[in-house]
């Protein structure tokens, strides 16, 4: 009996991310017959790239979304955190890649911590947190680079060569990814205070009863989501070789988009780093098939759009019927 | 005895009344004037207190049925692009012949209809939150917009629709006068009728509500159906002020109005809050905004200071909450 219900459990699970995981093929296979350049390497690879970035994103999201929270300040963050390490290099040309990199993560893990304050602490709404931060942040990026851009001259080569430099044969950008999901997809299932996240998001009450410190839980994963925020802005910079006031501008919607069709739920308490990565590559995938298969850039958005909400919508659907189909069960 | 109560009851009415939030807004609002009045000595005279309004108040009408919305402990992020939709269709029929009046008329109804869909999803699909219908919502219309026009602008209207956004009847704007009367319709709808008790009990309890035979859905559509056709009024009056559109228009407006009805002491919980707060929060920001631009502060830090005073607004507003839940407890 106990079996039988754990397998029915493991059925529904893996259901959507199957079901996801059917719709990229079928999705890749209806775009190879209409364009024959998309399942070449290079062409995957140019996807994985620009869907690195998001995906890093898509981690720290997550997280904040299991919190029963949400981040609108990311793409605010990225900016800000970009356009200052860019900054720096632009002053001090010879200073390693490396410190950039941890640099932008400071920053970004600073504007988090500042978010955490107010979310953990202060009990205010996240979405009005991370509003509000939002246009603070955005508002400071514009401040510290009185509204000049750092263009691609003012750059040093080490510090471009982050986003197109090669390691064990593959672009850095999406070993920067593996490592991230990876790092993280043993924090969340396999240590304690990964499991005490799921917990806090699903119950916080009981959580906090069963003595679990949700406060400081809740402080953590916003800080890590502005860390992450602030790794993928200098990643940003250093791909696109310019920082601008308005980098990232609306991307956080990207970003929970990608959350949403990994199958996070946005009430909290539920979603899997696996259906993360399969979210995160039907929306790169959606992003780099349309232009290839002569698709007008203007439908780009409203076909996301559409995508999106019945992603959303048969989720729902498919969590209805299992829940008939287990209540019919228990009446028998 | 009981006429002590009945003095400690009034005492404490009184209490309530001078402890509202309402009134700081006023003294912030008294107080912006005078700063700007000392920044600058063509600033007080009737002219501009009559004349500024028109510069922000396109998007006052949006803050109208965001409180409903806030109040009901729901969000709608999806209007500024139901904005942008019913403009674009406004101006795409009226290049293709049909009569202005009908094109305006076209223009109210499409937006109403997207208020309508982001209803009926809301009430079709409960486990979904608001916010990820409203957000792939968002996507939509604002993709559909970009789809009828893709990166052109559309306009030529006739000339007498530029009154509706510049002229004025009397000496007062017209836009001036049209926001006066829809404040204080929404204001009688949401403080004077068994309509507007539903949206407070919805906000408070919903459960309660259902059980008690109040047609929560009816309420919650209504509410998404005024929602669209203020985002049309707010697509007239933009576009009447621009003269011509295109598929970016009323981009983050939905930010904006979100901020504005925070700050004027909606509790995002729900349940709680005036109309007089937001639209003084309207009348706060826009000439807050006016007076920065008087001493030539830049737009980022209006954006800094709106973001500030959002999140500094809720966090007053949590502890003020707090603290008068205290003796009501006491008194069950």
């Amino acid at each position: 009996m106990v079996s039988d219900r754990k397998n029915l459990r493991f059925k529904t699970e893996n259901f959507r991310e199957l079901g996801l995981l059917l719709f990229i093929i079928l999705l890749s296979v209806l775009i190879q017959f209409r364009n024959p350049t998309f399942l070449t390497f290079s062409n995957i690879e140019t996807l994985l790239i620009n869907a690195s970035i998001l995906s890093i994103l898509a981690v720290g999201m997550m997280m904040v979304l299991i919190v029963r929270g949400i981040d609108l300040s990311i793409g605010s963050t990225i900016a800000f955190s970009g356009m200052i390490s860019a900054m720096t290099v632009a002053s001090y040309p010879h200073i390693h890649p490396l410190i950039s990199i941890l640099q932008g993560t400071l920053v970004g893990s600073g504007v988090g911590f500042l978010i955490g304050l107010l979310v953990a602490k202060f009990k205010v709404l996240p979405i009005i947190a991370t509003l509000g931060m939002m246009n603070v942040v955005r508002g400071f990026t514009f401040l510290v680079s009185k509204g000049r851009w750092i263009s691609a001259y003012q750059m040093s080569i080490p510090f471009k060569e982050i986003a197109t430099g090669r390691i064990l044969g593959m672009n850095t950008l999406v070993v920067i990814a593996v490592v991230i999901y990876s790092a993280f997809y043993y924090f969340i299932n396999h240590t304690r205070t990964g499991r005490q996240i799921y917990a806090v998001g699903s119950n916080p009450d009981a959580a906090e009863v069963s003595g679990i410190p949700k406060i400081r839980i809740i402080w953590m994963v916003y800080i890590l989501m502005g860390a992450l925020a602030g790794l993928a802005g200098v990643l940003w910079v250093s791909r696109f070789a310019s920082a601008q006031g308005d980098t990232a501008v609306g991307y956080e919607m990207n970003v929970i988009a990608a959350c949403v069709l990994g199958g996070i739920s946005i009430s909290g308490g539920s979603g899997k780093v696996s259906g993360l990565i399969l979210g995160a590559v039907l929306f790169g995938i959606l992003n780099n098939a349309l232009p290839l298969i002569n698709v007008s850039p203007f439908w780009q958005q409203g076909i996301q759009g559409v995508v999106i909400l019945s992603a959303v919508l048969i989720n729902v659907m498919v969590k209805r019927t299992n829940e008939r189909q287990a209540l019919r069960r228990r009446i028998i | 005895m009981a006429q002590r109560e009945l003095l400690i009851e009034r005492q404490r009415s009184m209490k309530r009344f001078i402890m509202q939030w309402e009134w700081l807004l006023l003294l912030i609002f008294m107080m912006i004037h005078v700063v700007n009045s000392f920044l600058s000595p063509y600033y007080l005279n009737f002219n501009t207190f009559i004349r500024t309004p028109m510069t922000f108040l396109d998007k006052s009408f949006l803050v109208l049925p965001m409180t409903f919305v806030i109040i009901l402990g729901n969000i709608d992020i999806s209007v500024g692009s139901t904005v942008a939709l019913s403009s674009v269709i406004m101006a795409t029929a009226y290049n293709a012949g049909v009569a202005m009046p009908l094109a305006m008329l076209l223009c109210l109804v499409v937006a109403t209809t997207c208020g309508l869909i982001n209803g009926v999803l809301m009430v079709k699909f409960k486990e979904l939150s608001a916010v990820i219908v409203t957000l792939s919502t968002m996507t939509i219309y604002r993709g559909v917009a970009y789809v009828i026009l893709e990166d052109r602008a559309a306009g030529n209207f006739p000339n007498w629709f530029s009154f509706l956004g510049w002229g004025s009847i009397a000496g007062i704007p017209f836009m001036l006068i049209m926001f006066v009367i829809c404040a204080v319709l929404f204001g009688i709808l949401l403080h004077k009728t068994t309509f507007g008790r539903k949206i407070f009990g919805i906000g408070n309890n919903k459960n309660a509500c259902i059980y008690s035979g109040i047609e929560t859905n009816r309420v919650l559509l209504w509410v998404s159906i005024l929602t669209g056709l203020m985002a049309g009024f707010t697509a007239l009056f933009l576009t009447s002020r621009m003269g011509s559109t295109r598929p970016n228009v009323a981009q983050g407006y939905e930010l904006e109005v979100i901020a504005m009805v925070v700050l004027g002491g909606v509790s995002t919980a729900g349940g709680k809050g005036k109309i007089i707060g937001p639209v003084l929060a309207i009348f706060i920001i826009g000439f807050l905004s006016y007076g920065l631009g008087l001493v030539n502060i830049s737009a980022q830090v209006l954006l800094i200071i709106i973001g500030m005073l959002l999140i500094i607004s809720t966090m007053i507003l949590n502890i003020r909450f707090k603290r008068m839940k205290k003796p009501r407890v006491l008194q069950s």
